[in-house]
């Protein structure tokens, strides 16, 4: 593993940042409290269906000004507050309250919108809104998934994807993402000039066929049917099945289009965080046809303060990678690896824009290959036109490339 | 009975303890695991890059 330097902490108590920060974390619980409140208001306030846009103005506006305004988060534990911190039961409750807050949000508001007559937009914001929230539902899960020893937060991990019926999430994640991330055969690692569209069509049907065939391979080891209750796949699906059957049957039929536009724009948003998180990076192969294990260079990392806390670390991305089993609370930021220039919130609205995305984000890549465009991972349909604009020989690298900085 | 440990985790394989989650049950030994076995928690390291913590001289 490639050693990084890791910023100096700052000493842990009282009210310095260190002290006080795992409360913070309690935002986590507060995103989903925030649209319970907004479906309240929603059902009791002449101000109706505006409120359902509350959310996505938090995640559009306020969190991406609010990273501006706070900055860099440059705490790292020290290994003396290291060990405090991984066994504080805190960090792992947070997540707990915070999956039956989601679903207490995802059933208030499916309830404000069958109960209230709304327009069209009005609808659209709360798709949007639940949509932002499910993001986070995806960290927590995603942190509660890498747990494999731990049962109840493996359980929990299945609940929380469950919201929005992704139920393969951290099947894929855990043993295809990892295992191949920043390589051309990760379904979830995007190509540098594939824009987010088409990284859909490969990420979201790709990820599951892997999961499915990772589960299957796993149950026939074990030498049962693929489709039984050891399936964990179907654990979550019955959790869904059961949630989402229960609001139906007590709101409706015409509840249905609503859960499932919101589950499909959460995992949209599952699809721009992947794309975001290693675009264009590869991983190289070595002598002996395998790829060179993967290191903090190869994830794109966002420090900010916010953003960081919403997503319970999940930006610190180069840590998470090269020690997937690292908890959330002690990432560390790595000031070397690649940085992208916002938190995930903004630059995932911008990959909504490719040229926009490109025009950020490419010359970010070709800095960190330094301008040796056989280091990236490129579309194929692109592959030629960026080898033509961006490759550099030799030669001309430490004049121009140099001036391009990560 | 071996302990083979993965690098990155520290999960220990044990034979006696076999992965029985994973599909290899207790008893499997390490030389019966197939060569795309890869760590049971963080599914980073391959069987090879394993290091061996401990060999019982009576094990095959």
């Amino acid at each position: 593993m490639t050693t990084l330097n890791i910023q100096n902490s700052e000493p842990q108590g009282g009210l310095s940042w260190a002290g006080i920060k795992k409360y913070f974390f309690l935002i986590a619980i507060l995103v989903p409290l925030v649209q319970v409140f907004s479906a309240y208001q929603t059902v009791t306030t002449e101000a109706a269906g505006l409120w359902l846009w509350l959310l996505v103005l938090i995640n559009v506006v306020i969190v991406p000004v609010a990273d501006v305004i706070f900055g860099h988060d440059t705490y790292n534990p020290t290994q003396e507050q290291e060990a405090a911190l991984k066994h504080d039961g805190f960090y792992v409750w947070v997540m707990y309250l915070a999956i039956v807050a989601h679903w207490l949000a995802l059933i208030t508001t499916a309830y404000a919108v069958s109960v209230v007559d709304l327009p069209w937009y009005h609808f659209l914001g709360a798709i949007i809104g639940i949509g932002a929230m499910h993001s986070v539902s995806f960290a927590i899960s995603h942190e509660l998934g890498h747990r494999v020893n731990k049962k109840t937060q493996t359980w929990v991990a299945k609940f929380a994807t469950a919201i929005m019926g992704y139920a393969h999430f951290n099947i894929e994640h855990n043993k295809g993402h990892h295992k191949h991330v920043a390589t051309p055969e990760d379904a979830a690692s995007s190509r540098m000039g594939e824009n987010v569209y088409k990284f859909a069509l490969r990420e979201l049907p790709g990820g599951f066929v892997r999961a499915w065939q990772l589960e299957r391979s796993r149950l026939s080891r074990q030498g049962k049917p693929t489709w039984s209750l050891s399936n964990e796949i179907i654990h979550s699906w019955l959790m869904t099945l059961v949630g989402f059957g229960a609001m139906v049957f007590i709101l409706g039929l015409q509840i249905f289009p609503f859960l499932i536009l919101t589950s499909f724009y959460g995992w949209f948003q599952l699809t721009m965080a992947n794309y975001i998180e290693h675009y264009g990076l590869l991983r190289q192969k070595l002598d002996n046809g395998k790829y060179q294990r993967c290191e903090p260079k190869h994830s794109w990392n966002s420090n900010f303060r916010l953003s960081n806390l919403i997503s319970l670390h999940l930006q610190r991305h180069s840590d998470h990678h090269a020690n997937p089993t690292r908890a959330y609370q002690l990432l560390r930021d790595y000031p070397e690896a690649p940085q992208m220039p916002t938190g995930y919130p903004t630059m995932m609205m911008m990959t909504l824009i490719p040229p926009l995305w490109y025009w950020v984000m490419d010359r970010k890549v070709v800095a960190w290959a330094e301008g040796d465009m056989n280091l990236v991972n490129m579309d194929g349909e692109a592959k030629d036109k960026l080898f033509t604009r961006y490759h550099k020989k030799p030669a001309d690298q430490n004049s121009e490339t140099a001036e391009v900085s990560l | 009975m071996s302990k083979h440990q993965c690098p990155n985790c520290s999960t220990v394989y044990d034979e006696l303890i076999g992965s029985p989650h994973e599909g290899y049950p207790a008893g499997t030994l390490w030389q019966d695991l197939p060569e795309d076995f890869t760590c049971p928690c963080c599914f980073l390291i391959d069987k090879n890059e394993f290091e061996l913590l401990e060999q019982n001289k009576e094990s095959p």
